[in-house]
Parts: C-alpha cells; sequence; structure tokens
C-alpha cells in the first residue's frame, strides 16, 4: 500500500469551500489507497463541513479505502465534540475524545 | 369564594360539560381516539385543578372515573353502552360534588356520598387495576401524579433538515448551538443516512438529521422557537419528557431511517433502555401485521409496557398531559375575556343613552342642514356600529343550549325504549345571552314531549312504514330580525279528534263551537291541558305547554305549533334577538309619534282611491287589507290631507297601517311599558325621541292578528277570508 495521500485544508470548512472540498476529497480517493485529512489549519466549520467529514468516511468504506483525519484544530474538535461524532469518525484526537456535550 | 375557587368552579363545570358531549359522541363513535383523549383530558384537569383547590372528594372521585377513563383509552376497556352511561350518571356526580364545593360544604350531603359509593362501586367493577390494589390504592395513585411537576425533564428532539437549508444560508450547526442555550444536550446522534455517495453527493446540500436528548425546564413552543428560521427548511418532531414508549414508536415509524438503527440511537442517547427496546421490538415482531405504517393498528408498545409495569401511566400522563394543557390554554385564554355581566349591562345602557342622544341630535341637524346634517349622520353610523358591537358583545351561540340536549334524548329515549335521533341545526345562530338562559325551560318542555308524545315506538312506526328511527330535530336561524326555533319530532302529529274530545271534556270549548284546525291543534297550549294516556314522570302532567306559552311571551317570543297527521309535528318559537334596543321606523298619526319595528316594514305607498269604508286594498294583485292607527287608537285629529299606508309583514302575513306621516328611520331604547298598560294590545313598548317626546313601539305581530282577525269576521268577501300570503 503506497504511503497516505496528503490533503491538507487550508480554508474553512463551510459551504462556501464545500464542494472544492469535496472535489479535492474525491480525487485524493481515487489517486490513492489512503487518504490523510489535515484540518490542523481549519478556523470555522459548519455544517457542511461536519458533513464532508462524514461524506470522506463513508465514501472510504464504501470504495475500501482508509481515510485517515488528523491535526483536528480546536474548531474542529470541539464541533466533533459537540454533535458526538468522535466515536464515529475513529480517528484518534490530539485530546481524548468526550462523549459527553461541551461544558457551558 | 375567593378567586382561585370560583375559577376551579367554573373551570370545572366546562370540564364536565365538554366530558358530556365527549361521551355522548363516544357512544356514536366508540373508535373516535382524540375523542376518547379529550374526554381523559378533561377528568385529569379536573382532578389536578382539585387537588390545587384542595378538595378531595372531587379529586378522589375524579381520580377513579380517570382511571378507568384511561383504561379505555389505552384500549384494555371496550366502549359499552352500560359504561357510558355509568361515565355519564360519574360526570351528573361530579357535577353535584362542585356544587357542593360551590357551596362551600367541608364534605358533600349524606345521600351524595353514598350515591358516590355506589359509582365507585360500579367504576371498579371496570377498573380491576384498582380493585386489585385494594382500598388505599385511591390515595396512592393520586399522589403519583398530584405532584404536578414531574422531576425528570428530558426532551426528545428529532429534526431533519431538507437539503436545500445550507443554500438558504442557514446552518443546522448554528441551531443546535443555540439551542444549548435553553437547557443541555445529554445525547446526541447525528445521521447522514441520507447522503449519497460519490459524485452523487452534493457537498451544497444538506443530508443531516440529529437526535437530541435534551435536558431544559423550556417550553415546547420555546424549542420550537429555536427552529423557527428553519421551520420551513425541516421536519422537526420534539417529544416532551416522560412520552409514552409508544410515542417513541410513532416517531420511529415516522422517520426515514431504518427502525431497529433508530432504536439503537434512542437507546444510545438514553431515551430508551436497550430492556424497553428489545421487549417493546420482540412484542411488536409479534403482532399480526407487522407493516411499520400500520403502527397505529398495532398493539402500542406503550400499552404493553404498561401492562408490563414498565413505566407508570399516572406519571407518564401527567407530563403528557401537562404539555397538551399548557399549550391548549394559552391559545384559549390569548382569545377570549372574562367580563362580569354587570359591566357589560351597564356599557349597553349607556350605549342605549348614546342612541337616543344620537337620534335627538339629528333631529336637531335636519333643522340646520348641510355640513351639520352631514356631520351627524357621520355620528349616527359610529353610534349605529357602536350599538352593533355592544349588542354583539352578548350574544352567544345557541349551539350550546341545544347539545344539552343530546344527553336529555339519549336518556330519555333509553327510558321509553325507543330509538332516537337529535338533528341540530343552525346551531351557531346567535341570540341575546339574557334569551337564551331563559329559553332552557321551554325548550326542554318541547323535547320531551316530543319524545314522549311524539315519536311512536319502534313497533309502531314499522307498522306505519316509518324508519325504525325516530328523529327530532332542532332548527334556528335569524328571519327578518326575529330569530326563530323549531322542535320538530316525525312521530304521530298531533289527534285533533282527541284535542276536542279532551278540550270539551275539560270545558275549555263549548260543543257547538267549530274550530279550524289549526285553533284546534292550538288549544294544547292552554292551562291544564294534556292528552297523554298515561302520566309519565317525563311529561303528561298538563302543566307543559301553557307554561312554555307563558314563558316564551314573556320574552315578547310566540310559539305555534303545525302538525301533520302522521308526519309528525313543529313547534316554531319566534323571538326578538334582543331586549334592548330595536331600528324603528317612525310615523305620525295626528300629533302623535308611533315607532314600527323596521325588520317588519316591508314597503312604504300613497293611500290612494280607497273609499272611507273599505279596509283592503289592492297591492300588485294581491288583497292587502289594513287598518287605520287613528281609529285603533282612538285619535280624533282631522285627518291629513295625504294619508300613507305602511306594509307590514309577520310571520308571513302581511297588513298595512294607514298613518298619516312617515318620519323615517329612527333607533331606539325600547322602554317597557308599566304594569297597568301590560293588557293593551297593539303596543310593545316605549320610547323616548330627541325632543324628549314620548313615542309608543307598536306590537306589529298583534296588529297583524287584529288585522286578521277582523278580516276573518268579515262576510263579504271570501278572498278577505285571508292575509295576503307572503310572496315566495
Amino acid at each position: 500500500m503506497s504511503a497516505p495521500r496528503q490533503i491538507v485544508i487550508e480554508q474553512d470548512l463551510t459551504i462556501y469551500n464545500a464542494a472544492e472540498i469535496k472535489r479535492r476529497l474525491l480525487d485524493g480517493m481515487a489517486a490513492s489507497d489512503s487518504v490523510e485529512l489535515d484540518l490542523s489549519r481549519v478556523f470555522e466549520m459548519d455544517s457542511s463541513g461536519v458533513q464532508l467529514l462524514l461524506f470522506l468516511k463513508k465514501e472510504a468504506q464504501r470504495l475500501g479505502k482508509e481515510a485517515r483525519i488528523v491535526g483536528h484544530s480546536p474548531t474542529v474538535r470541539e464541533t466533533i465534540d459537540f454533535l458526538n461524532l468522535a466515536a464515529r469518525l475513529g480517528d484518534p484526537m490530539v485530546l481524548p475524545p468526550a462523549p459527553q456535550p461541551p461544558s457551558q | 369564594m375567593d378567586e382561585l375557587t370560583s375559577a376551579f368552579i367554573e373551570e370545572s363545570r366546562e370540564q364536565l360539560a365538554d366530558m358530556e358531549a365527549g361521551l355522548l359522541d363516544l357512544e356514536r363513535q366508540p373508535g373516535d381516539v382524540s375523542n376518547l383523549g379529550a374526554i381523559f383530558r378533561a377528568a385529569h384537569t379536573i382532578k389536578g385543578a382539585s387537588g390545587v383547590v384542595e378538595c378531595e372528594y372531587v379529586e378522589n372521585f375524579t381520580h377513579q372515573v380517570e382511571s378507568v377513563l384511561d383504561r379505555l383509552r389505552d384500549g384494555r376497556l371496550g366502549v359499552s353502552q352500560a359504561l357510558v352511561t355509568l361515565l355519564l350518571r360519574c360526570v351528573d356526580h361530579m357535577n353535584k360534588l362542585v356544587q357542593a364545593f360551590a357551596e362551600g360544604l367541608p364534605t358533600p350531603a349524606e345521600a351524595l356520598l353514598a350515591a358516590g359509593k355506589e359509582l365507585t362501586a360500579q367504576l371498579l367493577g371496570y377498573d380491576q387495576d384498582l380493585s386489585a390494589r385494594g382500598a388505599d390504592a385511591e390515595t396512592r395513585a393520586v399522589e403519583k401524579s398530584g405532584g404536578g411537576l414531574v422531576a425528570t425533564d428530558y426532551w426528545h428532539i428529532s429534526v431533519r433538515f431538507n437539503p436545500g437549508v445550507l443554500k438558504n444560508g442557514m446552518d443546522p450547526l448554528s441551531f443546535l448551538r443555540y439551542l444549548v442555550t435553553l437547557g443541555d444536550i445529554t445525547g446526541i446522534e447525528t445521521l447522514d443516512d441520507a447522503m449519497p455517495a460519490g459524485e452523487e453527493m452534493d457537498a451544497e446540500c444538506c443530508y443531516l438529521g440529529f437526535e437530541i436528548r435534551f435536558q431544559s425546564r423550556a417550553t415546547k413552543s420555546e424549542i420550537e422557537a429555536v427552529f423557527a428560521f428553519v421551520q420551513d427548511d425541516c421536519s422537526l418532531r420534539i417529544l416532551p419528557p416522560d412520552s409514552l414508549v409508544a410515542e417513541f414508536v410513532e416517531l420511529i415509524n415516522s422517520l426515514p431511517e431504518d427502525s431497529m438503527r433508530l432504536g439503537e440511537i434512542l437507546v444510545r442517547i438514553g431515551a430508551l433502555t436497550q430492556a424497553e427496546l428489545d421487549a417493546s421490538l420482540a412484542q411488536q415482531a409479534e403482532a399480526p401485521c407487522a407493516a411499520a405504517d400500520q403502527s397505529s393498528a398495532l398493539p402500542r408498545i406503550g400499552e404493553v409496557l404498561v401492562e408490563q409495569g414498565l413505566v407508570q401511566p399516572e406519571v407518564v400522563d401527567a407530563a403528557v398531559e401537562r404539555q397538551a394543557q399548557v399549550s391548549q390554554k394559552k391559545a384559549a385564554e390569548s382569545r377570549m375575556l372574562r367580563v362580569h355581566a354587570d359591566k357589560l349591562d351597564s356599557l349597553i345602557a349607556m350605549v342605549g343613552e348614546l342612541v337616543i342622544a344620537g337620534a335627538s341630535a339629528q333631529l336637531l341637524a335636519r333643522g340646520h342642514g348641510g355640513e351639520m346634517l352631514e356631520a351627524t349622520s357621520i355620528l349616527a353610523r359610529l353610534v349605529e356600529n357602536i350599538r352593533d358591537s355592544a349588542l354583539q358583545l352578548r350574544m352567544v351561540q345557541i349551539g350550546e343550549t341545544f347539545s344539552r340536549f343530546h344527553r336529555v334524548v339519549r336518556d330519555v329515549s333509553k327510558e321509553l325504549g325507543k330509538d332516537i335521533e337529535l338533528v341540530v341545526r343552525g346551531g351557531d345562530t346567535e341570540l341575546d345571552k339574557s334569551l337564551v338562559e331563559k329559553l332552557g325551560d321551554p325548550l326542554m318542555h318541547l323535547v320531551r314531549n316530543g319524545l314522549d308524545h311524539g315519536i311512536e315506538p319502534a313497533d309502531v312506526r314499522r307498522a306505519r312504514g316509518k324508519p325504525a328511527r325516530g328523529t327530532l330535530s332542532l332548527d334556528a336561524r335569524h328571519d327578518s330580525g326575529n330569530v326563530v326555533i323549531q322542535v320538530r319530532d316525525d312521530g304521530g302529529g298531533l289527534n285533533r279528534e282527541r284535542i276536542r274530545a279532551k278540550a270539551l271534556e275539560r270545558g275549555l270549548i263549548q260543543p257547538a263551537q267549530t274550530l279550524t284546525d289549526q285553533e284546534i291543534v292550538n288549544l294544547i297550549f292552554e292551562a291544564g291541558f294534556s292528552t297523554a294516556h298515561s302520566v309519565s314522570n317525563l311529561s303528561g302532567r298538563g302543566v307543559g305547554m301553557d307554561v312554555v306559552k307563558r314563558n316564551i311571551q314573556a320574552l315578547r317570543g310566540t310559539v305555534e305549533v303545525a302538525s301533520e297527521e302522521g308526519e309528525g309535528c313543529t313547534f316554531t318559537i319566534r323571538l326578538p334577538l334582543t331586549l334592548a334596543i330595536i331600528d324603528g321606523f317612525l310615523v305620525e298619526v295626528g300629533r302623535a309619534s308611533y315607532v314600527i319595528p323596521l325588520e317588519a316594514v316591508v314597503e312604504c305607498m300613497e293611500l290612494r282611491d280607497v273609499s272611507a269604508r273599505r279596509d283592503y286594498l289592492n297591492l300588485r294583485g294581491e288583497v292587502l287589507p289594513f287598518i287605520r292607527l287613528r281609529h285603533v287608537f282612538g285619535i280624533e285629529e282631522p285627518v291629513s290631507a295625504r294619508e300613507s299606508v305602511v306594509v307590514i309583514q309577520f310571520a308571513g302575513q302581511r297588513a298595512g297601517l294607514v298613518v298619516d306621516r312617515l318620519m323615517g328611520e329612527f333607533q331606539t331604547v325600547i322602554k317597557p311599558l308599566g304594569g297597568i298598560f301590560r293588557r293593551l294590545k297593539g303596543i310593545a313598548g316605549s320610547t323616548i325621541l330627541g325632543s324628549g317626546e314620548v313615542a309608543l313601539i307598536l306590537d306589529v305581530q298583534s296588529l297583524v292578528h287584529i288585522c286578521s282577525e277582523k278580516q276573518n269576521g268579515s262576510p263579504q268577501d271570501a278572498a278577505r277570508a285571508y292575509c295576503a300570503p307572503q310572496l315566495s
């Protein structure tokens, strides 16, 4: 298996970029059996971003490929926690995944 | 009596009326689940409210009624006529208990308690749980839901966003974040099942849904408000805290995702326990028809769970009912305003004075003309509107009075062993509240009379070729300023020979008298008249019809009977819309002013080519009898150069009134005449003109009557034997 193909998201993970990022995810998965999505520079994330992460995982599973999310930025981590998606996405985050709701 | 208590009493009576109506509907349509729910809610509200005002005897008794209703609602008990009868008796009993409470009794009277015990014993027969749990069950069970506030308050929110929501510039995530300001999300699951794979997935569409367990003190509408901006772009389902498991099952069935998966999600976020889910799904699978969309036909999982004791019905229901009540009450309260009747009456009295003052201003303005006249006519129009609105405040729909008779018809027909259906039409006809109140008794007499004497037993009906089921109908409608109420039965009709024989026997008529059919049937309104073979406890004591007639006449109304042998008979009551103000038509004879109720006026014309001795004229080919007010009231001043005829109409009969001058429309407040003038015929009341003079208000009904009597007594012309029939 070749080295994971890196996809670094340097924009916000929002509706404004969603279509473009989706294209990159699909292209990445077409080009390699293993994709690594780096979110360390994502400062903003909305529902379409959440949806893209879920999409990445689902597509990878469907195509029999591997997709990992690395370098969760604080925004991404907080959003994943808020929606209780850490277990679903299954990637280790820097902080231990907390299934509890975010503190107020 | 403090405010809380009086509010309780009033509310309880309303709820009891609703319960009664609901139970009667239930008997007709046993399968109506929403109706059962409404009956249950009414009982539940009474129980809750009686707890608040610490009226234990109402609370305890209502609780027992409620538990039977609960079993009915869950389908553990079938609707039967005996049960409905029992529940109706319970409603009566509760009414009496509330009455006892209203009288400030610490405990109800002995007889009432004994009646309650008997009803309780019968109820226990239907409520096996309660009887099995023994005597202390009632107090224990009351405590369970009587507390009002339920400690656990987890909501379940299920939301699916439509694909277009992102493109509309809204981010579902931000709504969820806002939701957190109302409480805590204790469990959330993100659903992406709707998301297509590969190229088909549009990153700018939203495919997400969320199942949320939410802890909050907020109301349902507050939670709904969070999603208000996206209400068109999402499907939102909110289950209140401690909803029945059945409601979760319905939720599961209504959501697009696979039900097993949803079930697991509900378990994961803590809405259901695994054991509950397993047991529920297993039972659901065993049911004969397992189609998910036929969930209503399946035994509800909630019922199964309740039977197994997994959830406590009282606690669960209390929470659900509380939700329903809060929203119902808010909706009703925001539209209704309770006003003391005295305030309303004083408002109407003042409006009455305003009408007189306005009329006086207008009379004065006629002398000035021009702008003055214009200003006063605008004023007059406004006053008219105010008067109409003020009177409207007192108007109530007659439907409420009518619906009371459903119960009467049901009970009486059971008692008599007849099958009778009550048909109500025109229940939305409005009339003055004071009239409605006084109408109850006469109507009751007529209805009972129709049930008892009018409609024949089923076998007789069949023998006469009529449907076995009798029909009694109550109609109400407006007719030229009057309210017309008809009580009609399709029974045997009045037997004229028997009435005549009876009247002879009672000495009401002489053997030599020849009477028209109409006169014979009207004999039933004479005091002491009754043709019933047997005296039942319903009617037949001979105090019915004359009392009806007197009561109706006291309301300035009339009652008539029309009967068709073998077809049934119809009682027609005519009442004025209101007792206070009329639109009048002002006329003068000599120097005296008279007011004719405007709604009775058909047209006016000049009296021409009529010799002094004739008292009828040709109105476009019809014979129109007339009378000269000059003669009726004995006015001796010289006849004016040009007399006019005012054509009036009452109950389909027309007549003409000859007057000197027509003064035009005139609004007026009726001032009743003193007792000594009560026997005067042709005068309904008096009023004060703007000039300060008194004008008499003419009683159209009796004038038409005088007119037609006179015609009937005249031998000259057969055509004159009748008043001109109404042009159809």
